[in-house]
């Protein structure tokens, strides 16, 4: 186990360093430096600039530079604000996490509940409607998702106002972010509760006359939770990239919106500072999903 | 033959079980055909496209991709608009143009009608912001969806296909090497570094002066580039596992015996084994490819301007969704339903050709 850990650990720590150097690299590629501004300076000027913030030295040298800035929780200065980059994340990110955090939730608690009534229901009624959203919502992009619930709930039923400081206009951001994961959560949910329920260990509690939600809840459902488990690592990776246009399209000023706003305004420290922070929640989640997993299922073979 | 019967039976001794030919009668032709397999024999694929013709949900997105398809092609031949193509009356620049209904006329159309007495080709979804046709703005969308996402999945097959069956069939250290490398890039958070590369490769290259990509616009490129890049890697990992448990088969020793090369066992043993695997894979591979086209259009990474792609639509049609809803509902309900049908059609092949898949 412990071998394993270390493994995992520094796999998640070579995709993040790589993260870091094509998002470096690539950066330094694009044409212009970041003192490029709309008035022309001297060249004395600029050489004094790029010499203050280190920009003379050496690509290799100044990459250490910007790594042993982040390790600092340094990402530089954005170009179009002139903001500490750190700052602005800790700003944002808050409200983005509130909200990930609410549609993971709301994701998994629905989609397990969904699933499980599919499951029980199977080749019923309730299956087949529930089966019908699910395949629909997975076919539907996220950003299509909150411009419908915006258009639908928004401006043709005014039930929620399109713009408003209060927190419930949460609601609709976390619903258009939970339903594509909590889609795919049901799928799962249902696949491994049909398998659980076919299992010996289940057919025996019944026959020993254990009542019928003891074996749902005890039996079945902590089994069929293992597939789940897995998958709250990419749900966490896909509620992220979604909060980027989810966010954009209800104007919450979370670090999604900040993101593709630096996108459109070229701001490149600020894109590069972003993206290595969210591939950074990206890894570590993943990385503590892959852990518990194989903590909690000591049937799966460590490698 | 029939001689046999008159040779005379050498003399049976009392208790011998020796059969006496003369009991026996010959078969006749109808005897003979009726021990004949029944059963037209049937092939692995024939097998599986009789699962998939039976299937309902597999006929009708297979039916709805038709449609699409049959659209897709012929739509730009009968509407009389491009599709960056301001609408004119009589060569001149109709502005009442902008912004219509479905199917509604501007007033300069109406006066050109009534002048003539003729008919002028109607604007099934209407008119966009700057007086072009939507319905044929849409179907080129659809195009690039369609263009993107196939041309995407197809070389996520190349390359996986080829990484995988190398990594499985070398096994030892060198499938070690590389599986580590797919498990870095693995783990590489997909969109953010399309994203990223995307707004560097805009940058730095430029690929206008190429023919029919040029058109598509350097996003695209960088978007293949990208796919190219990361997105194999699942399929490496298919292939590879694939072929690990294909190699330990019987044929392929036989195959090796006879000094049969590695290539040779990989295309004509192995390869078409787990071919199933690979389609389905494949046709799964391309409503997540058109998904990411509509996020990075959405982003507004996606195509070169004039060009219209769904995504793209969908995000300019949202700043006038209070005034116009079906500049959004178009784009957005072909892009769910051209994901749906892939998806039921990916769901039902995999159903059909693998059984072993289902649940």
């Amino acid at each position: 186990m412990a071998k394993y850990i270390v493994k995992r650990v520094l796999l998640a720590v070579v995709t993040l360093f790589l993260v870091c150097l094509i998002t470096f690299f690539s950066m330094n590629a694009i044409p212009g430096g970041p003192f490029n501004g709309e008035k022309a300076k001297s060249q004395a000027v600029i050489d004094a600039l790029n010499a203050r913030y280190g920009l003379d030295k050496p690509l290799g040298q100044q990459f250490i530079n910007y790594m042993t800035g982040i390790l600092h929780g340094d990402f530089g200065v954005s170009l179009k604000t002139n903001r500490e980059i750190s700052t602005i994340i800790g700003e944002s990110f808050p409200i983005s996490a509130k909200i990930g955090l609410m549609a993971i939730v709301v994701a998994l608690i629905f989609g397990l509940i969904l699933g499980c009534v599919a499951a029980l229901n199977r080749n019923k009624w309730p299956d087949h409607v529930i089966i019908f959203f699910v395949t629909l919502f997975t076919a539907m992009p996220s950003f299509v998702m909150a411009s419908f619930l915006l258009l639908v709930f928004c401006i043709q039923l005014q039930w929620v106002p399109v713009w408003s400081t209060t927190s419930h206009n949460y609601i609709l951001p976390v619903i258009a972010l939970s339903l594509p994961p909590m889609s795919y959560i049901t799928r799962l949910t249902k696949t491994s509760m049909l398998d659980a329920l076919g299992q010996d260990y289940v057919r025996t509690a019944r026959a020993k006359g254990v009542k019928p939600t003891k074996v749902i809840f005890v039996h079945t459902l902590r089994n069929a939770l293992i597939p789940v488990v897995t998958y709250v690592g990419p749900l966490t990776a896909s509620i992220l990239t979604g909060s980027l246009v989810v966010e954009k399209i209800f104007t919450i000023g979370g670090l999604g919106s900040k993101f593709v706003d630096s996108i459109t305004n070229r701001d490149y420290p600020l894109i590069m500072g972003t993206t290595i922070f969210l591939a950074t929640i990206m890894i570590l989640m993943n990385l503590i999903t892959d852990i518990v997993y194989k903590i909690i299922d000591p049937r799966i073979k460590l490698e | 033959m029939a001689k046999n019967f008159d040779i005379p039976a050498p003399k049976k001794k009392p208790l011998s079980l020796q059969l006496d030919p003369k009991k026996f009668e010959k078969a006749t032709d109808e005897e003979k055909r009726q021990a004949d397999v029944m059963a037209e024999s049937s092939t692995f694929f024939r097998d599986g496209m009789r699962r998939l013709r039976k299937n309902p949900i597999a006929v009708i997105a297979f039916v709805i991709l038709v449609f699409i398809i049959l659209v897709m092609i012929f739509a730009p031949m009968i509407v009389p608009y491009g599709y960056s193509e301001i609408i004119t009356v009589e060569g001149v620049r109709d502005k009442s143009a902008a912004n219509m209904a479905p199917f509604q006329y501007s007033t300069m159309e109406k006066e050109y009608m009534q002048k003539y007495n003729v008919t002028v080709f109607p604007h099934i979804f209407g008119t966009d912001e700057l007086a072009r046709d939507y319905f044929i703005r849409v179907v080129y969308g659809m195009r690039v969806s369609f263009l993107v996402g196939i041309f995407a999945s197809l070389m996520v097959l190349i390359i996986g296909t080829i990484y995988g069956s190398i990594s499985g069939y070398c096994g030892g250290k060198v499938d070690m090497i590389m599986m580590r490398i797919v498990d870095i890039i693995y783990s590489l958070p997909d969109l953010l570094m399309i994203i990223l590369l995307s707004v560097v490769l805009r940058e730095t290259v430029d690929f206008s002066s190429v023919p029919i990509i040029g058109k598509l616009g350097t996003n695209m490129v960088s978007m293949f580039i990208v796919f190219g890049l990361l997105y194999w890697v699942g399929m490496a990992r298919l292939v590879r596992g694939q072929i690990l448990t294909i190699k330990e088969n019987e044929y392929v020793l036989a195959a090796k015996s006879m000094g049969a090369s590695g290539g040779r066992i990989i295309r004509r043993h192995i390869l078409p084994n787990c071919l199933s695997v690979i389609i389905i894979s494949t046709a799964q591979e391309i409503p997540s490819a058109i998904f990411t086209e509509s996020y990075l259009s959405f982003v507004g990474l996606g195509v070169a301007v004039p060009m219209p792609s769904l995504g793209a639509l969908a995000n300019t049609a949202r700043s006038g969704m209070q005034s116009y809803p079906w500049k959004l509902v178009f784009p957005a309900v072909a892009i769910i339903l051209i994901c749906l049908a892939f998806n039921l059609l990916g769901d039902a092949m995999r159903d059909a050709f693998d059984p072993k898949l289902k649940n």
